[in-house]
């Protein structure tokens, strides 16, 4: 059997006293693809940050072509052959393509920087990863699939032996997904070690040939080949079975409740979205990276003002062009980034709950504490929020519960629709699974529910129909019994309805 | 509160050295000066402080402390309008620049340090303008009027409160119970912390927004009065100098951050009176007064690494228990 690559051996790290890995072992072998899963706080990213010397190991052993190493500094890593892509960007916005990918080891004739081969070489690794861009783009004007892309040209061009990379999907079209998955799979031809780790378990079974569980800082189990499927890792992963993993149960819609006639964004002018929301049903919003989706949501609920066309709830018209009319006329919005626009991060968990319906109070301006109190009473345990106390700062909250603050705090305004974007982006499979709960909740309760993924399998898990968005403009609607991840596919690239369906 | 402590304690020392240092602090006449001081800067410090609590900065306030306190006199003594007349202009010269700056603010997105830089130039300018550079005063008139200022609230046997410092426990409380008990104060809060997301949660981030430059520029209008009240007279060369920088290291050293989204009505009390205290210091111990910004700077300097110093240690002490309780 071949020696592997990068063998880790017994890690354990532990910070301010808390461990985090206990003792872990991997190993990647040459050609190869190796999943790394498990929930959020399993200690994924910082055995990946050990495995790229972003951090040292308190105990264990790490083996390159089995010899004992250590690994010291990121940059002892890549001139190892080991390089990691972060889960969150880590580029120059100000500075162009070329020189991000070239950052810190530039190219250079007699101490000046020899543009044309940034630009040459930087032009080869763009054209590996699928992008066709000019290498003096300025990294701010790409999109954020773009930017990841970027960040993995960034690494081939070192010509890393082992890659390693964490969610490197999270933020890609399914477009761009297909460049990514493709080229790994090219990657593992050439004898690349692969290290993956993702949250999207489709992904995963289409992709790895082995996978690593890891469970609250230990190996929790290995799969490989034909071993690896859904229930299985999610088995291993929760450390129990779960019977189900989507809750939904189909719904009878009632009465319409948001009626979007003719509305325009900046994002896509020249077409406009007709479409409806029914009480008590979960519609699932599909399209790719730049398919105007966030920003009809955003119009919706008049963050970013439409151009043109009206909203209405219940018959009546939206004030258009502020989020208090949108909230006036009951619509909320779980936005797409949480740390920007979901929450303020320094403050405490019951301010953050409390901040969108503090003016619904009959107090002539004046907070409520009582009230204030009550809602965290009521939101914690209904939502299962996992925090210190109700003045704990949310950013010291794990992502899936911070989601939960959002969408609480957005309860807390008694909404009628319910718009969400991404809603279970970096969340893990526990708070995933309570955040669907809250959503069937919510559509038993006749609230309608509008929710945009970029995980197929969510759409497909969770809508009672899908409403697919391409290029603005509304392809098509697909009923539950019409769906299927290629008919969503088809009309998220262009196909018309009935070629959607017609297989 | 707890935060308060530390620029408490400041004061407090520095207090004690000065007293130690000159016989002539504890005077009664030198306390009364340094309240009345205090309770003046005390006001402009509040107005600034909103502006900051919300991320942004006003370095008008100087300024238009010059332009009303050389616009009262110079409307009630040059120009003979009535009391009353005078003073709304006055109020709604003050409100006006702030709605102005606010304006400018969000409608336009200049940011708030350009606006109101050129606040700080057009002001004084207009001011040196209408008055010709002359002096302008009340003489011996309007002393019901100028005992706003100057007046003195029995208190204790050969020691009064100077009546500036009623008016500032008024504007205190009331800025304390908009911040803190309001909604409007939770959302000047939360624009500070992030205004991305206070625009997701349908926070009127513009109205907060000009509503915080109205009550800087308005209160520096309430300062700019009792400032010529009190003195009887305003050089516009030079009235007002430098208070937008006295105010607003007040609100830094009261836990004000200029990131936004922090800051309590009580610590920039403290803050403001920190800084007279400090002025007074170096007239009465030194005989030299040039060195007064110098000391001054070192002293806000030292206060603002101290600040944060401490509060890395306690997010380091924080950060470990929240992971211990995580691992619990």
């Amino acid at each position: 059997m071949t020696l592997p690559l990068l063998e880790a051996r017994r890690i354990s790290k532990s910070f301010a006293g808390v461990r985090a890995l206990k003792g872990v072992s991997l190993s990647v072998y040459p050609g190869e693809v190796l999943a790394v899963i498990g929930e959020n706080g399993a200690g994924k990213s910082t055995l990946m940050k050990i495995l790229a010397g972003v951090q040292t190991p308190d105990s264990g052993a790490l083996l390159l072509d089995g010899e004992p190493r250590t690994i010291g500094s990121v940059q002892e890593a890549l001139s190892l052959g080991i390089a990691l892509i972060h889960q969150e960007l880590n580029l120059a916005e100000t500075l162009d393509v070329g020189a991000n990918i070239f950052l810190g080891r530039e190219p250079h004739r007699y101490g000046w920087v020899d543009a044309r081969r940034v630009s040459r070489e930087a032009q080869v690794v763009l054209e590996r990863v699928g992008l066709h861009i000019d290498p003096s783009t300025l990294v701010g004007d790409l999109t954020i699939g773009q930017q990841q892309l970027v960040e993995i040209a960034k690494a081939l061009s070192v010509n890393a032996r082992v890659l390693i990379m964490d969610e490197p999907t999270s933020s890609l079209s399914d477009h761009e997904t297909k460049v990514l998955l493709k080229l790994i799979r090219e990657l593992r031809t050439k004898g690349v070690g692969i290290v993956y780790i993702s949250h999207r378990l489709g992904e995963v079974r289409g992709l790895a040939d082995r996978v690593e569980v890891l469970r609250d800082g230990e190996n929790a189990g290995r799969l490989a080949g034909t071993e690896i499927s859904h229930g299985s890792m999610v088995q291993l992963m929760v450390g129990r079975e779960l019977s189900q993993y989507y809750p939904h149960q189909p719904h009878h819609p009632g009465e319409v409740v948001l009626d979007v006639k003719s509305l325009r964004t900046r994002a896509h002018p020249g077409q406009s979205v007709d479409f409806q929301l029914r009480a008590g049903e979960i519609v699932g919003m599909a399209g790719l990276v730049g398919a105007g989706r966030s920003e009809l949501l955003e119009a919706i609920f008049g963050v970013v003002p439409a151009l043109h066309g009206t909203v209405s709830v219940c018959g009546k018209t939206v004030v258009p062009g502020s989020p208090r009319g949108a909230m006036d006329s009951g619509i909320a919005l779980v936005p797409e980034d949480r740390k920007h626009q979901g929450l303020f991060l320094e403050m405490g968990v019951r301010e953050n709950l409390s901040i969108a319906s503090l003016h619904q109070e009959q107090s002539a301006g004046f907070l409520n504490k009582q009230s204030e109190k009550a809602l965290c009473e009521e939101m914690i345990p209904a939502m299962r929020i996992k925090t210190a106390g109700v003045e704990q700062p949310v950013q010291f909250l794990s992502g899936g519960n911070q989601q939960k603050v959002v969408i609480g705090k957005w309860l807390a305004t008694r909404p009628r629709v319910f718009l969400l974007d991404e809603p279970t982006r970096g969340v893990d499979i526990g708070a995933k699974q309570e955040i669907y709960r809250l959503m069937e909740e919510l559509a038993a309760k006749g609230v309608a529910v509008l929710f945009v993924s970029s995980d197929l399998e969510e759409i497909l898990g969770m809508s009672d129909r899908v409403l697919v968005l391409h290029d603005g403009r509304l392809r098509g609607e697909l009923l539950r019994s019409e769906l299927s991840e290629e008919a969503v596919m088809r009309l998220a690239t262009g196909a018309n309805r009935e070629e959607a369906t017609a297989h | 509160m707890k935060k308060n402590l530390g620029i408490l304690g400041l004061l407090i020392a520095v207090c004690i050295a000065t007293a130690l240092l000159s016989s002539s602090f504890l005077s009664a006449y030198n306390v009364e000066n340094v309240l009345r001081r205090s309770a003046l800067f005390g006001i402009l410090s509040i107005g600034v402080g909103f502006v900051i609590i919300t991320g942004g900065i006003d370095l008008s306030l100087g300024s238009v402390v010059c332009l009303v306190g050389c616009g009262l006199p110079w409307l009630l003594t040059v120009q003979h309008w009535p009391l009353p007349l005078s003073l709304v202009a006055v109020a709604a010269v003050s409100l006006g620049i702030g709605l102005c700056h606010g304006l400018l603010i969000t409608k336009l997105r200049i940011q708030p340090f350009i606006v109101t830089l050129c606040g700080l130039l057009l002001y004084r300018g207009i001011a040196r303008g209408f008055t010709a550079d002359q002096t302008v005063g009340f003489g011996n008139e309007f002393k019901p009027l100028r005992l706003l200022a100057t007046g003195k609230i029995p208190f204790l046997p050969g020691f009064d409160l100077p009546a500036p410092l009623l008016i500032v426990a008024v504007v205190a409380i009331l800025a304390a119970i908009f911040l803190n008990r309001t909604i409007f104060g939770r959302y000047l809060l939360a624009l500070g912390r992030n205004p991305q997301a206070a625009t997701y949660s349908g926070i009127p981030t513009q109205r907060m927004t000009i509503l915080a430059y109205v009550l800087s520029s308005g209160l520096a209008g309430l300062g700019g009065v009792l400032f010529v009240l009190d003195v009887n007279s305003a050089q516009p060369v030079d009235f007002g100098n430098f208070y937008e920088l006295y105010a607003i290291a007040a609100a830094v050293l009261g836990g004000c951050s200029l990131r936004g989204g922090e800051g309590s009505v009580v610590g920039i009390l403290i803050g403001a009176a920190l800084m007279q205290v400090l002025r007074n210091m170096i007239t009465l111990v030194t005989t030299r007064n040039n060195v007064e910004f110098a000391i001054i700077g070192a002293v806000i300097l030292l206060g603002v690494v101290a600040d944060e110093l401490t509060r890395r240690i306690a997010a380091r002490r924080r950060a470990a228990q929240v992971l211990q309780n995580a691992a619990a």
